[in-house]
């Protein structure tokens, strides 16, 4: 008998949130992700936590901010609407430099949009959430075992370098079920608070969290400093999946679910003769543009397949730049692209080439 | 070797637990399992379906267009998902509830009259179980013994009173 058990990928997020010392939780129902919250007022109250619906996902990422700033573990989850309601907040922690966990369940959109699985917040995650220059690490996860593996990691990640993780999974990954096992966690050395505002006890002066900086000279010194570790990240924190690309003509870019499908269809297209590869990012932010970059040395095309109506692509241009075509395939609104259809769409570049 | 099923009926009818059974049955003999269960307003009411693959390489895609096995408990499931069935793959259908058989001479159809049989031997509720019991005999996927041990322990303490009830329905549809 295995030591896995069989469980949805929201309350593995849970679990392993739990299990990595995150004893605080703040959040508002929506759907896909309710059973990460569901999961937590359950658990949370037992091993000494707190587990708090607020009134709204503003008041959410503010109380995360809170318990962040006092220097606790601690996370919020959403789903896209709800993640575009926090995004103020999240603007505020990175402006702070306090680590936590912001998870993004993501749905169709715009607007309330659906409740069926998207990636339509890639741009968002990696771009444009909150106002500012400001960077989350982003890691996506494509199975149950990576929703709790990536949600140890990404504590981790965010105490190291003193910044916000995002985990950006979709409605699929969050509802499916699939075996997982707990026990494999490595465990990172990680630096002490020595920043949290947790008081004093008149042994040292007091620590401000703060992101108001009036003189601009003494913001962008703040900034600048920021970006010293953002810099860090990007050598240091790229990870990424490669399967068959050593020989391929044709190399697919794909991440979450949908580099599920991908890989099914590279299978496919070899089977029908065309050498197709998968490059999967595991961390979005920091988007692993060199290892794309080298790969466009040998393979002679791309195809970035996601379930928007193309975002990453656009990374996965600026990393080939130019030394070879990239082309797109997407569905969106909640449609999962098919194997079927993704093998398609490889066929006709193999015919091209 | 990899199978994927898709159940389908009405909310209500254990469509979800159907899947569930087979992929935890699955990932306690060492294989590789999902299950994709839908979660949009159907699980309100209305049609219920889930998607399971098991598998012992690594599994793609969890979401599978045709499916090797597909389990029909009603009417609009079976008009929704029988075309799609994979070429030599198989239709369990529940007879009572689908007035209908299928056309196709790709595939093989096993009809079940699980509700009808359910009514009769007191085991209203049970259709999906006895279905998953005609599964197993037809699929050969798992063993009947190492089914029903998964089975009796996905059945919490306090509704221990249903373990005979599951084991019999499980057995019925087995030995049809």
């Amino acid at each position: 008998m295995s030591e896995k058990v069989l469980m949805k990928g929201n309350e593995a997020i849970a679990e392993a949130a739990i299990s990595a010392g995150c004893l605080y939780f703040f959040g508002y129902p929506i759907t896909p992700q309710t059973e990460v919250a569901e999961y937590m007022a359950r658990r949370l109250p037992k091993v000494g936590g707190l587990c708090l619906q607020a009134e709204s996902e503003v008041a959410a990422i503010n109380m995360l901010m809170g318990a962040s700033s006092a220097g606790t573990r601690a996370m919020t989850s959403s789903s896209s609407p709800g993640i575009s309601l926090k995004s103020e907040g999240i603007s505020y922690i990175a402006g702070c430099d306090l680590p936590c966990l912001i998870v993004n369940v993501q749905r169709g959109g715009p607007g309330l949009g659906g409740i069926q699985p998207s990636q339509q917040d890639y741009y968002q995650a990696t771009r444009g959430v909150g106002h500012g220059d400001l960077r989350l690490i982003v890691l996506a996860p494509s199975s149950v075992q990576e929703m709790a593996s990536l949600t140890a990691e990404a504590f981790d990640l965010a105490d190291t370098y003193r910044m916000p993780a995002m985990l950006l999974a979709d409605g699929a990954l969050g509802q499916m079920m699939e075996p997982v096992d707990f026990s494999v966690f490595p465990k990172r050395e990680l630096p002490e608070k020595t920043w949290a505002t947790n008081g004093t006890k008149g042994k040292r002066k007091k620590n401000i969290v703060n992101s108001l900086f009036i003189e601009p000279d003494k913001l962008e010194q703040s900034i600048l400093a920021r970006y010293e570790r953002y810099a860090k990240v990007e050598a240091e924190e790229v990870r990424f999946e490669e399967v068959m690309t050593e020989d391929a003509d044709i190399v697919l870019v794909a991440f979450g679910i949908t580099a599920r499908i991908a890989k099914s269809a590279i299978a496919e297209a070899r089977k029908a003769g065309v050498k197709a590869g998968l490059l999967r990012p595991i961390t979005l932010w920091p988007f692993p543009k060199k290892r794309l970059n080298e790969l466009a040395d040998t393979a002679k095309a791309f195809l970035s397949v996601e379930m928007s109506m193309g975002q990453m692509v656009d990374d996965v241009r600026l990393a080939v730049n130019g030394k070879r075509p990239v082309s797109f395939f997407g569905r969106t609104g909640g449609m999962i692209p098919s194997v079927e259809e993704v093998t398609a769409e490889i066929m006709k570049i193999g015919e091209s080439l | 070797m990899t199978t994927t099923f898709i159940f389908a009926g009405s909310g209500g009818q254990g469509i979800q637990f159907s899947g569930k059974q087979m992929a935890k049955t699955g990932m306690h003999l060492g294989k590789n399992v999902t299950f994709l269960p839908s979660y949009g307003p159907e699980m309100r009411g209305g049609t219920s379906n889930c998607t399971v693959v098991v598998s012992d390489g690594e599994i793609g895609s969890p979401s599978v267009s045709s499916p090797d096995v597909l389990v029909a408990m009603n009417l609009p499931s079976f008009d929704k998902f029988e075309p799609k069935i994979a070429k030599g793959g198989t239709l369990f259908c529940d007879s009572t509830l689908v007035d209908k058989k299928s056309a196709r001479e790709d595939i093989k159809a096993v009809y079940v009259p699980a509700t009808g049989l359910a009514n009769e031997h007191d085991l209203m509720g049970f259709a999906n179980v006895i279905m998953l019991g005609a599964i197993l005999k037809n699929t050969g996927i798992f063993g009947i013994e190492e089914f029903e041990e998964f089975l009796v322990g996905s059945i919490p303490p306090s509704r221990a009173a249903l373990i005979e009830k599951n084991k019999k329905a499980l057995r019925l549809g087995w030995e049809l």
